[in-house]
């Protein structure tokens, strides 16, 4: 094994794409967990910590850029305000040790189903950053970046860079069921976001199918219930939630594992649904939910 | 592979280390620093935490390669010469101790903590502590000793 340690963003992009044997590490603690059980023996490892950027965010036009090597712990300090719904989802990764070294990157790097940020990722609709030194900067829409269990849209040359996302416009909210707070891996997770500007609503489902996915029928049912200025000012109407929280379930395709059965997670996933909604719809009506 | 980063002070080398080697196996294996202890290997049970750059990490999930030029700071850097840090000598008055594998690195996570938040609550304690695991199922005494440490850094004793 050879471990590369490129010290800039350009470098790294040369490495990657000399070497389509590498395994790009951040904070390890996906990585080094494969290395350590010899479940993996990649030809080489390429360090991106070195290359400091990474590990920064930024605000560029309008939206929020967060760096693919961003920490959750700085990440839930220094942004968690503008995306609360991934701020959420990074409080629940691992422990604090973790969090000081996981990476919203990293997290997508290893494309797990299971993965605590793809839920609020996709409902914020946020897009990654993609680059490699041959075909530039690409930017794929969460939606489109997962393509199976642990598979994502990303080329052998390339490398994340960063995800962007706009700042909250209205209540976000993620949700994970597991056997303690802490520590755990999701049996399932859901994520809602509420676009109030455009009367739309986000949503993302982790762990109950082979890549996070989108509830876009759940989506298009809500918004098409609170379509019209009135319904976004109201409360919601009886039976809305708990029919969303179906659709979500619907839109699910798990599998019995180890962690929970099929049917528990649809189950769950309506649960959480109509809960984050209830929560997204009391942040609204009391107007702490940005809008 | 040759990795040279700063051990509780002192500028050191290590000399043929593996590539996907861990920063923990370098400590214990390689420089005779066995205080993080080696358990579950997945960042589980935190009992490798030690510092890195100043925050606190499982040593089992930093690839050595990646301490190059850094900073670490161990379990065994914490005392002053002889004298204890107030959160060891906190942990032995009030026998938060009972197998002994988990107290490194929950004395290094909660020197951590209080550095960061002098006067926990109970809720933050708790949290702090979440990935650190004691076997021996020693919370209360642990907790204990950890209000005990913020007690006499906050000046309350």
């Amino acid at each position: 094994m050879e471990f590369l340690r490129p010290l800039s963003w350009e470098e790294a992009l040369a490495l990657r794409a000399g070497r389509p044997d590498a395994v790009p590490i951040q904070g390890g603690t996906d990585v080094m967990v494969e290395i350590n059980f010899e479940v993996r023996r990649p030809g080489a490892l390429l360090d991106l910590n070195p290359v400091r950027e990474l590990a920064e965010w930024e605000m560029a036009e309008g939206r929020l850029r967060i760096g693919a090597g961003l920490p959750y712990t700085r990440l839930i300090e220094e942004v968690g305000d503008r995306v609360p719904g991934l701020a959420q989802a990074a409080r629940t990764v691992g422990s604090p040790q973790i969090r000081n070294r996981g990476t919203v990157g990293g997290n997508l790097g290893a494309a797990s189903p299971a993965g605590d940020c793809h839920p609020p990722l996709l409902a914020a609709g946020a897009q990654v950053e993609v680059e490699s030194a041959a075909g530039g900067v690409r930017m794929i829409p969460a939606e489109e970046f997962y393509l199976g269990v642990k598979r994502t849209a990303l080329r052998d040359d390339e490398l994340i860079r960063a995800v962007w996302l706009r700042p909250a416009e209205g209540p976000q909210h993620f949700s994970k069921v597991g056997t303690r707070n802490a520590m755990v891996i999701a049996v399932c997770s859901f994520a809602i976001a509420l676009h109030p500007a455009e009367r739309r609503v986000g949503t993302g489902i982790g762990s109950a199918a082979p890549t996070p996915l989108r509830a876009a029928e759940a989506e298009e049912f809500l918004a098409g219930e609170l379509a019209g200025e009135p319904a976004w000012g109201r409360s919601l109407p009886d039976g809305l939630a708990e029919r969303f929280g179906e659709l979500v379930g619907r839109a699910a395709a798990p599998i019995d594992d180890v962690r929970g059965t099929a049917a528990y997670r649809r189950h769950a996933l309506a649960v959480m649904a109509r809960r984050t909604l209830t929560w997204a719809w009391q942040d609204r009506l009391a107007g702490t939910g940005r809008s | 592979m040759r990795v040279t980063f700063t051990v509780n002070g002192s500028r050191e080398s290590v000399d043929d280390v593996w590539e996907g080697e861990s920063l923990l196996y370098v400590l214990r294996e390689r420089m005779g620093l066995p205080g993080a202890k080696n358990a579950c290997e997945q960042g589980e049970c935190g009992s490798c935490t030690v510092y890195l750059d100043g925050a606190p990490v499982c040593a089992c999930l930093v690839a050595a390669g990646q301490v190059e030029g850094r900073e670490v700071r161990t379990v065994e850097g914490l005392a002053d010469g002889g004298r204890l840090d107030p959160v060891q000598e906190a942990f032995v008055e009030c026998g938060a101790v009972q197998c002994g594998f988990c107290t490194p690195g929950l004395i290094v996570q909660t020197h951590a903590l209080l550095a960061r938040r002098p006067d926990p609550s109970d809720a933050e304690i708790r949290e702090a502590l979440a990935g650190n695991l004691c076997r021996c199922t020693g919370y209360e005494k642990i907790l204990d000793a950890v209000r005990l440490a913020a007690s006499r850094k906050t000046g309350a004793e």
